[in-house]
């Protein structure tokens, strides 16, 4: 391999004053003084959030209100350092709205001080009822309030857009006789 | 009005024109390392401090959020935070020189600004009147007495601190300031040998240097910064080092020496120090700008009387003393603080010369450039003298 020698110029006498070095870096903070700012003013303004982000784990409603969850506790299981904790628990067979839901959980505590926001919860769960959403500071002043329950969760998560619309296929296959 | 006040007794008159100035220079003192945080927020794009405010003031549209967003609340925070917190004395310290250090510090802080001239106002006779606490014929050289008795403080407080760091700082300070006094007095004789041509009346006085600045004339209106450039370099690189200002900030290099002569130091005795570092600074840009920046003479070549002439036509009360007195003072006020950014700007750009640096560049830099920079000026002004004399 060849070797390139570099000459190392030897430093002009202005150079060696240090003064027009020091009107350039001048000039530079200069314009850094009438620059716009970089910096985020943090509680009132927040960052935009990049699609795919994990934040804190939340339950989902389907579009009409239903809580999607059946208790399956596959996250529970698949949950790496055992952060969440299911009660399973069934739907009350007068309820209409939710007749076709096959199960609910009756608690789902996750608790923050144990989750690692690894995502693996959303991405085990086969009904799309839990998200890692875009919620990223929690905070509490003890132990029990940094653990979110069941109407935490949903408060936080809200409602999702949902492409699937299992229970309302389920009722549909009912109704016209199981058709395919 | 004014009759009552020059009816006073003149120990009264002196104590109040003292009083005075210390209450500006102090709040301006303060000011200032709230203009130091934000102008360090600027040039590194961040907003800075904007959060504190008064519930009060809050109320006030627009203006107080003007004033919250400047951080004008945060100085008085931060001034009530140091004044209350525990003054806290080290064990091992020799608490009479400890206590005694930032005492000292203020002192000739000051005390520089009683020879100090701030402003002028027009007599009846059109003649202008500097203003000042005391209108002394020694000036700068008053100046340079009182304020290089500053590094006694620091040197106090690095011993009486009893451990290495503060010890090593006010070795520092000490050599430095040493280093860069000699320099910063060779850089103002030309212009005092330009004030005192033969046949004039000897003087040292910042104010006659003013005045030889507002003369008319092509090189009577000129400012000495534009006539003695080497000069006014060489008193500018010696005041960053006289104040301990970056880059020649080795004395609180806090990556080397922690906090340096202030380390031990905490509460309102480290507040002390800050004020006096600042009151430094404000006495030294004030003394910069009255020998190089024409003083309170708004332009070069623009004398304040001119521009009171200017301005009779058009306000009444223009040759009002009083008027005159307040457009001078804002006018040199403007100036320094123009000079207190320069500091600050200086800071935010430079990095840091290391120890040696400093010192190589204080005794075989400055001090050689200096002496020949007063040798040159010595037969310039020797030969106008002798043979343009008219000029």
């Amino acid at each position: 391999m060849a070797v390139i020698i570099v000459e190392r110029k030897p430093l002009t006498f202005a150079e060696r004053t240090y003064l027009p070095q020091i009107l350039g870096g001048l000039r530079t903070t200069f314009r850094h003084l009438i620059a716009p700012k970089q910096t985020l003013e943090y509680p009132e303004q927040r960052p935009a959030i990049p699609p795919g982000y994990r934040g804190v784990p939340t339950l989902v409603m389907d579009p009409n209100g239903r809580e999607k969850c059946v208790s399956c506790q596959l996250c529970e299981f698949v949950c790496p350092p055992k952060a969440i904790r299911i009660t399973p628990g069934e739907i009350p067979a007068d309820d209409a709205d939710r007749a076709h839901v096959e199960k609910a959980p009756k608690a789902f505590d996750i608790d923050m001080l144990r989750c690692i926001y690894c995502g693996l919860c959303e991405e085990v769960c086969p009904e799309e009822a839990i998200f890692l959403q875009n919620q990223f500071s929690m905070s509490g002043y003890t132990r029990a309030e940094m653990v979110n329950h069941k109407d935490k969760l949903y408060e936080l998560g809200g409602t999702l857009p949902d492409a699937h619309h299992k229970w309302d296929k389920k009722k549909a296959a009912e109704v016209h006789g199981n058709a395919h | 009005m004014f009759d009552f006040f020059f009816n006073l007794h003149p120990i009264v008159q002196a104590f109040a024109k003292g009083l005075a100035v210390v209450m500006v220079i102090f709040p301006i003192a303060g000011a200032c390392s709230m203009a130091e945080r934000k102008v360090a927020a600027w040039i590194q794009d961040r907003p800075g401090p904007n959060r504190a405010i008064v519930p009060w003031v809050a109320w006030i549209p627009f203006l107080g959020r003007f004033l919250q967003r400047l951080g004008i609340f945060h100085v008085m925070a931060d001034g009530g935070k140091m004044l209350f917190k525990e003054d806290s004395l080290p064990g091992h310290v020799n608490k009479f020189y400890f206590i005694a250090a930032p005492i000292v510090a203020m002192i000739p802080a000051l005390t520089t600004v009683v020879v100090v001239p701030f402003g002028a106002y027009l007599d009846a006779a059109g003649k202008v009147i500097p203003l000042g606490l005391a209108h002394v014929e020694v000036g700068i050289l008053a100046v340079f007495a009182v304020s290089s008795l500053g590094v006694y403080a620091l040197i106090l407080a690095g011993w009486a601190s009893n451990s290495k760091y503060p010890f090593l700082g006010s070795v520092r300070a000490s050599a430095q300031l040493i280093s860069y006094e000699l320099s910063m007095a060779l850089s103002v004789l030309p212009v005092f040998l330009w004030v005192n041509a033969p046949g004039t009346e000897g003087t040292m006085s910042l104010a006659r240097v003013v005045e030889f600045q507002s003369l008319p004339g092509f090189f009577g209106g000129m400012w000495f910064g534009f006539l003695m450039p080497l000069s006014a370099f060489i008193f500018l690189v010696a005041l960053f080092a006289e104040t301990n200002r970056q880059p020649f900030d080795t004395v609180e290099s806090e990556s080397d020496l922690v906090g340096s002569f202030h380390t031990e130091y905490g509460a309102f005795k480290w507040g002390l120090f800050f004020v006096a570092e600042y009151s430094h600074m404000l006495v030294g840009s004030a003394v910069f700008m009255l020998l190089f920046g024409g003083g309170w003479n708004p332009l070069p070549w623009v004398s304040l009387a001119d521009l009171v002439g200017w301005l009779a036509p058009i306000l009444p009360f223009a040759a009002e003393p009083l008027f005159v007195g307040v457009l001078s003072i804002a006018i040199f006020l403007g100036k320094v603080l123009a000079m207190i950014f320069l500091f600050m700007w200086v800071r935010w750009t430079l990095p840091r010369f290391r120890y040696d640096q400093v010192m190589k560049i204080g005794w075989q830099k400055m001090l050689p450039l200096s002496i020949a920079n007063l040798l040159f000026y010595a037969i310039a002004i020797a030969v106008k003298d002798l043979y343009f004399a008219k000029l």
